[in-house]
Parts: structure tokens; sequence; C-alpha cells
């Protein structure tokens, strides 16, 4: 059997007086979608943040494409095929949007940084002062990629490609935040509440674009707080609170747990809870 | 064992005086940890009020005749009075903006506070009697006077003080909120803006007694002892962990202590270089200091962008040509002196493309950046001198020692974020000039290098002002064509994303380190090729030519040019360094200019002339 592409085991992460995340397993399959849900601070970010190299957990370990990866490095993650989104947004403001996607495809470049021990940052210098025929060819190619990425925004962004990122809309920079995971052409792509901010339209908007990713292949694990979109995409789905487990199985089965019921209705906290029904 | 019994006396004294040197940092740093605690900000011209309280003890000593309560009334009044002007007038206007504004315009104020004191005081040492009865008790074979006992009982009645004001009062409970979490203490109603006003009345209050007790203490006030007193400050602080206040008393005794031993076994020109040395191990082994709780996770995206939002004037490529064209024909002019000017101006250009590219490009505020020009200088001038190397040959090579060398010595900074990246290149910076300083062997130490040959290529000597010039501006238009070369590439993006968000960056597969050192080396090349043509030039280089005072000059042109713009870094260059010269304004005039210039742009101009990229 193939072992799951992420693979999380017994993870743990204690903060001053708090277990933030507890004892959590999860397994995510190539081609999956699976939605981490939960009241606000259950755990579901920092639990992102131990997946994505950003934080080291005191126990437990991580496996991704089956490989050990527990308190890698995040660059090292990236260049593994792990792209993620961060919940309050982290676009690069005073970079252009095209740039912002650029970026993203960091991991990508290849001619312009050849794999040489010790040397290679300088003739990574020298090649990007030189700039031969090759080099250029991959940047061509890296930016038609980057406008494709954009394109799937409609005419959100693109229209706005040249223009600094701090000067988009709060939900364009959502959109952007995506765009960028995007351009790494993810194995695994982490979602911290993609809708966060986004009004109902937009929200629909996003759900559709999720949903066209999985249809396309894309292994993706979400963070939502809307129920409504987790119950349609998700194939399965966690739900955490107080850095614990309370729930996993299918979206139909979970919303219906009484511990999860129990939990959001005592938090009060659901962005835009839906009745459970 | 003789011996031991034989230096027990000088010991003591050696132990009391750097319990009392001690005392005086820890009046600094705890001063600048409520300062960081409160306004997340390091306060770079905490030393300047230290020399303000000393002047202001010394004018009321030697005017009024004040007898010594009534002289440290003055001081601490007059110095808590400019702390609130510094906060009102210089810091406050500047919430919201950029994250480095505020550090910005502490360096600016410094200046300005500096020159003004040099103005109206002259520039000399003045001295300053204590106005204690000189008795000194005997204990064992050590001495104890009473103006240590002054020093001892001043620290602790402030650190009580302190201590029952942060503890008991209201507004100590306040300060503490603040400084645990702004925002959230502003939502409990906390009248932030009165906290801010208050922490630096009280820190400048504590620098102020603690410039007048060193003046008192040595007997001698100058204005150049600023500079010095806040980097003491800044490392003991450091040793006790940013922002920790009881950590900033342990940090500084701990730093006094450690200087003292040091100079009675190494002797006194290597004072700072046990100080800096302690800073750059404490940077590197325990960032949160020797008393600071380990911090979890990297600090969250402080808000707003690392530097002013603007979009960069397109300069034609057309206008930059006629420009460049222009000033290739200049020589053809007869104005020598002009010339002259320029040169000075283009080889300053040098360090400023360096530094853009590093402060603003990559966003590491580099505060030790003439350290490179040094190495660069003594490099090429060593070459030449001990192994006659020609200067076509030495001065490529001092490039690329100074590239190697500097992002060696930097490296421990590069894994660094926001202020400690400040502080650390500062610390290094100083480290570079006291080891040329005390390495006769090699650099000739304080008697400096002599007789460095002047710039010949193929056997000619280039000795005409032109040649020079023209020499100087290849230079200054090749370096800025390839480091736009780079901008416009995929190292130009990715190095603006570490600026913008590290962790971002990061998470998407970006070495920072790797991407931080290749703009550190390339930097550090055009640098090092320029502090080697300046020793070509002067022929004459000790460790004082290069100093911090042209790394903050350096900043302001980067500055003024607009963060990591290529153009505005020449631009910067050309017009703080010719205009002053073509209305030859005196020196001190000068600094003052550039203070009052920094803080003008800061506030009203933060992307510069040509803006921020
Ligand atoms: N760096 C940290 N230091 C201390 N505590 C932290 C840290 N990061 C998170 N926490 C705490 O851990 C808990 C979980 O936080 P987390 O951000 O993971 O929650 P979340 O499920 O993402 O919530 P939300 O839906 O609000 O985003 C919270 O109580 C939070 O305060
Ligand atoms: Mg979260």
């Amino acid at each position: 059997m193939v072992p799951p592409l992420l693979q999380v085991r017994g993870v743990t992460r204690r903060f001053a007086g708090l277990v933030a995340v507890n004892a959590i397993d999860l397994d995510v399959a190539e081609g999956e979608l699976v939605s981490v849900i939960g009241p606000n601070g259950a755990g579901k970010s920092t639990l992102f943040n131990l997946i994505s190299g950003l934080d080291r957990p005191n126990v437990g370990t991580v496996h991704f494409a089956g490989q050990d990866v527990t308190g890698l490095r995040p660059e090292r993650l990236a260049a593994l095929g792990l792209a993620r989104t961060f919940q309050h947004g982290r676009v690069f403001g005073n970079l252009s949007v095209i740039d912002n996607v650029l970026v993203g495809a960091h991991v990508r470049l290849r001619c312009v940084r050849p794999a040489v021990p010790l040397l290679g940052p300088l003739i990574e210098l020298g090649l990007a002062a030189w700039r031969p025929a090759a080099v250029r060819a991959e940047e061509q190619s890296l930016r038609a990629d980057a406008e494709a990425i954009l394109a799937l925004f409609g005419d959100r962004l693109l229209p706005r490609r040249d223009q600094p990122a701090y000067s988009l809309s709060y939900a364009n920079r959502r959109r952007l935040e995506i765009a960028r995971a995007l351009a790494l052409h993810p194995r695994l792509l982490l979602m911290d509440e993609p809708t966060a901010g986004m009004n109902e339209s937009e929200t629909a908007e996003m759900q559709v674009l999720i949903g066209r990713l999985k249809a396309s292949g894309q292994t993706l694990l979400l963070i939502e707080h809307k129920l409504e979109m987790v119950m349609r995409l998700s194939d399965r789905v966690l739900a955490m609170d107080d850095g614990q487990r309370i729930a996993e199985g299918l979206p139909g089965r979970v919303r219906n747990d009484p511990a999860v019921i129990e939990a959001y209705l005592g938090h009060h906290a659901l962005g835009s809870a839906e009745p459970v029904a | 064992m003789m011996i031991n019994q034989l230096a027990f006396g000088p010991w003591l004294d050696y132990t009391v005086n750097g319990l009392i040197i001690g005392n005086i940092y820890a009046l600094l740093a705890v001063g600048l940890a409520l300062i960081f605690g409160v306004a997340n900000l390091i306060n770079f011209a905490h030393g300047s009020v230290y020399t303000v309280g000393a002047y202001l003890g010394w004018a009321s000593i030697t005017y009024l005749h004040t007898p010594l309560p009534v002289t440290l009334v003055i001081v601490i009044t007059g110095s808590a009075l400019l702390g609130v002007a510094i906060e009102r007038v210089g810091l406050r206007a500047l919430h919201g903006s950029s994250r480095i504004a505020p550090l910005l315009a502490t360096i600016g104020i410094s200046l300005v506070l500096d020159q003004l004191v040099q103005l109206f005081c002259s520039p000399d040492p003045r001295a300053l009697a204590s106005q204690l009865p000189d008795l000194r008790i005997q204990i064992g074979r050590g001495t104890i006077g009473t103006l240590d006992l002054l020093i001892a009982g001043v620290g602790l009645v402030s650190a009580t003080g302190l201590y029952g004001f942060l503890r008991y009062t209201k507004l100590g409970w306040a300060v503490r909120a603040t400084a645990q979490d702004q925002d959230a203490a502003r939502q409990m109603g906390v009248d932030t803006d009165r906290v801010n006003v208050t922490v630096f009345a009280i820190a400048s209050a504590l620098g102020g007694v603690s410039g007048l007790l060193v003046g008192m203490y040595y007997n001698s006030i100058d204005p150049n002892m600023s500079f010095d007193a806040t980097l003491k400050g800044v490392v003991a602080m450091m040793i006790g962990g940013l922002g920790n206040v009881p950590g900033a008393l342990g940090g500084g005794l701990l730093l006094g202590l450690t200087e003292s031993y040091g100079i009675a076994l190494f002797g006194s020109s290597y004072r700072n270089l046990f100080a800096f040395a302690l800073l750059i191990l404490i940077l590197v082994a325990a960032p949160n200091g020797l008393f600071g709780r380990r911090r979890d996770l990297p600090p969250e995206p402080m808000t707003g962008t690392f530097i002013a939002r603007s979009r960069p004037l397109r300069l034609p490529r057309a206008l930059v040509a006629g420009v460049v064209l222009a000033a290739a024909l200049l020589p053809l002019l007869p104005a020598p002196y002009l010339l002259q000017t320029l040169t000075t101006a283009l080889l300053s250009a040098l360090l400023a493309l360096s530094l853009t590219l590093v402060a603003g490009t990559v966003g590491q505020i580099s505060l030790g950046h003439a350290a490179l020009l040094a190495i660069g200088g003594y490099a090429s001038g060593l070459l030449a001198l001990d192994c006659g190397l020609p200067f076509v040959w030495s001065v490529p090579l001092a490039g690329v020692i100074t590239a190697l060398l500097g992002t060696l010595l930097v490296f421990p900074a590069l894994r660094m974020q926001g202020h400690y990246v400040s502080i650390a290149t500062l610390g290094i910076g100083e480290i570079v000039t006291l080891v040329i300083l005390n390495w006769t062997g090699l650099t000739q130490g304080a008697m400096g290098l002599t007789g460095i040959p002047a710039p010949a290529i193929g056997g000619i000597e280039l000795t005409s002002v032109r040649s020079v010039y023209w020499l100087v501006l290849v230079l200054v238009v090749a370096i800025a064509l390839l480091q736009t070369r780079l901008l416009s590439g995929h190292l130009g993006r990715t190095w603006r994303a570490i600026r913008e968000d590290e962790v971002a960056a990061r998470s998407y597969g970006v070495a920072a380190n790797r991407y931080k050192a290749l703009a550190f080396g390339f930097g550090a090349f055009g640098a090092g090729v320029g502090g080697a043509i300046t020793a070509h030039l002067y022929s004459y280089i000790d460790y004082r030519t290069f100093d911090t005072t042209l790394s903050i000059l350096a900043l302001t042109m980067v500055i003024l040019g607009g963060l990591g713009n290529v153009a505005g870094a020449v631009l910067g260059s050309v017009l703080l360094v010719s205009l002053p010269e073509l209305f030859r304004a005196a020196a001190e005039y000068r600094m003052l200019a550039y203070g009052l210039v920094l803080l003008v742009l800061i506030r009203y101009r933060p992307q510069g002339l040509l803006g921020t990229v």
C-alpha cells in the first residue's frame, strides 16, 4: 500500500501553560481534500505551522512524501513540494502582483540555481548577471505560468499584475496568497481560512475555485470556519477543540457528532455558523 | 600563591571599578530596556541624552554654582524633559509609518543633539569635578571613594524606585501592560501615549544622571561620549535580554566587570573589544539574553511594511544615459575643485550602492557598513605596501577580500531579524575598527598605514584630478549597472521578498541566509573597492578614517535617494557630499545638517527623492 502523502503522528505543541496541539494524528492521501475545523483557538493554525516547518512539535512526527520531515526548515519543506497560505495574509506588500507569484515559484527555478555545492550561490549570482538563453527561457516560462495562475481568478488579479500588492483589496490579497502558493506547483497545498473576511459571493467564488483545484487532482488540507463549504468540498474532516481531536471522518458524520456540536455551541465562536442540523 | 596575594589589592579595585562602571551601564541599559519594552524601539539617541545630562550638570555647577543635590535635580528634570521632547516631537508622529522609521529617527535625533552640544559647548573636553569630598575608605588593600558610593547609591535608589513604580503604581502597571501587548493594553483603556512619554522621561532621567556621574568619575566630559554610551547601554541590555528591565541591571554589572577584568589582563585599548565580543557572543548564543525566557516562535509579522510604500520614479533611459554622458564630459571644464568634490561623492556612492542593496533591498539595516571600506582600504594598502602588488591588482583583490571577510564577519547576523541585525552590524563594525587598532603587527595599529602608492594603471600614475575622477566614475557606473541588472532578475524579487516578510519567503523555499549572504558579498565587494581606491588616493589611512559617522552618513544618503534605489544611492551621495562642500559649510554644521535631513526625510518623505524600490 502506498503511504499517504502526509502523515502526522502524535504531534503535540505546548506553549507556556497551554497545550495548543495535543497528540494529533492526521493522514492526507494523494488527491484528497481534508478539512480541519474547530472553534477559535482550537490549535488549527498551530498544527499548520508544525506541518509546514515554521514551528517544531514537542512530541510526534510528521512524514511528507515518504520522508520524515519533523522539524525540517520551511524552505526545505517547500522544496519538497509543500505550499501554504497564511490566515492573516502575508503577501509581499511592496512587490508587484506578478512578482509575488514568481516568488511562489522560487523552488522551481532550476537553470539559475544549479545544485552545485559550495560554489552554488556564486554561480547563481553569475548566471543572474549574465543571463544565458536557458536562464531567460526559464524565466519566460515561469512568467507565462504565473499569468496562467493569475487567470484562474478571472479578472480579479490579472489586470493588476504590475501593481504593488499593498494596493490590492483585502479579498484580492487573499487570492494572491493562493496564487503564490499554486505557483510552487505543490504536491500538498495547505490553506488557512482562505475565505476569512470575504463576503458571501466572494466565498462562493472561492468555493468554486477550490472545487476546481480538487477536481484537477490537487491534494489539499484546508482550515475553514464556513461549515457549509467544508461539507461540500471535503473528503474527510478533522474537528479539533482545545488542541485535541474531537471527531474525524466523513463530513456528514463529523457535522452531526455531538462533541462537535457541543464545541461550537459552547464557544459561540463560529464565523458564519450555519444552524447545525 | 604569592602572586595571588600580591595582586589581591588591585583585583579588589578592579572589581569595585567594574561594579561602578557597570552600575552606569545598568542605568543606561535599564532606560533602553524600558523604551524597548513599550515602544519596540532601540533608542539610538539614548547616549546623546546622557551627554546632554552631563553638560547640563557641568553648566549648572559652572554657572549657577549649584550644590550636588540641586545639580542632580536639574539634570534629572532637564533630561526627563528632553526625553519627553524626543518622544513627542521626534517619534510620536511616526506611528503607523514603516517599521524602520523610528529607529532611523533616533539616529537622526542623536546626530542633531550631539552636534548642538558641540556647537554650544565646544568639541573640546571639559573638566567636571566631583562635588563630593575626596575621601577613600580602605578595604583590605583596595579603596572605595565617596563618588563610588554615590554612584552605587544612585543605582540602588533608581532600581528600587523603578521596581516600586512598575509594581505598585497604576501608571507602572500600564507600562507593564503596554510592554506585554500594546494593542491589548490600548483596548483595555490604557493611554499608551502617556505610557510612552512617561517611559521616555524616566529612561532619559536615568540616562542624564549616568552622564553626570560618569563625567564626575573621570573628571572629564566631551560631546563624543554619546556613541560609546549608546553602545555600552545596548550591549548591557542585550546581555540581559532585549526589553528585559531586571536583566538590563544584571547585564550592566556583568559588562562592567568583564571590561574591568579585561583591562586588568590585557590593557585598556582592549576595553571595547571585550564589550563587543561579548555582544556578538550573546547575540549568537543567547539572543534572548542571559536572563531572558526562551521565545518559541519567530515574532509575528509586524504591522506595516518594512520600508515606506512608494512607486519609484521611473527614470527614462535617455535621461540616465544623458546624465552619465554629462558626468563623463565634465572634466573638460576647467573646474578642478568641482571634480575633486564629485570624486569624493562618487567614492561614497560606492558605499551607498552597497548599503542600499543590503539595507534597502534586503532590509538588513547595517549600521557598521563603513567597516567594509576599512577592510578594503587596509587590504589594498597592505597588498601594495607589503607585497608590492600594483594598483590594478591590489584593488580588485581587496574587493574580493572584503567580500569574503565581510560576509564571514556578518555571518552571525544573517539569521537575525530586525533590531538584532542593526545592533550586530554596529558591533561587528566596531570590532573591525578595534582589531585594526590592536593588531599592530599587521596594521601598524594607531600609527595607520603611510605611503600607500597613488593609483597607477599600466605603470602610469593617475596624478591628475581628471583621471582619478574618470576612474571612479567608470567604477560607479559599472557597479550601478550590474546592481540594476541583478535587481531586475530573480534575485531582485527574492531579496525584496526577504525584506517584506522573511517567514513567508522561507515558506516558499527561499533560503534567506543564502540570499542575504549573496547581497552582502556583492555589496561588500563594491564597498571594498571603494575603500581601496580611497586608501590609494589619500596615501594614508588609519583606524579612524572609516568610522561609524561614515556608516550613518551612508545610511542618510541611501534614505535620501530612496531605500533600495540604485540611482537614488548615487544621487543621495552626490547631494550630501557636494552640497555642503560647495557651500563650504564648517564640519560641525555639516553633521547637524545631515541629522536634520535625516529627520525631515523620515517624517515627510520616507520614500526619499526617487522612491523606494
Ligand atoms: N506563539 C504562541 N505562543 C503562545 N501561545 C500561542 C502561540 N501561538 C498560538 N498560541 C495559542 O495556541 C492556541 C491555538 O492557537 P491557533 O492559532 O492554533 O488557533 P486556531 O485554531 O488557528 O484559531 P483561529 O480559528 O482563531 O485561527 C491559542 O490559545 C493561542 O493563543
Ligand atoms: Mg488560525
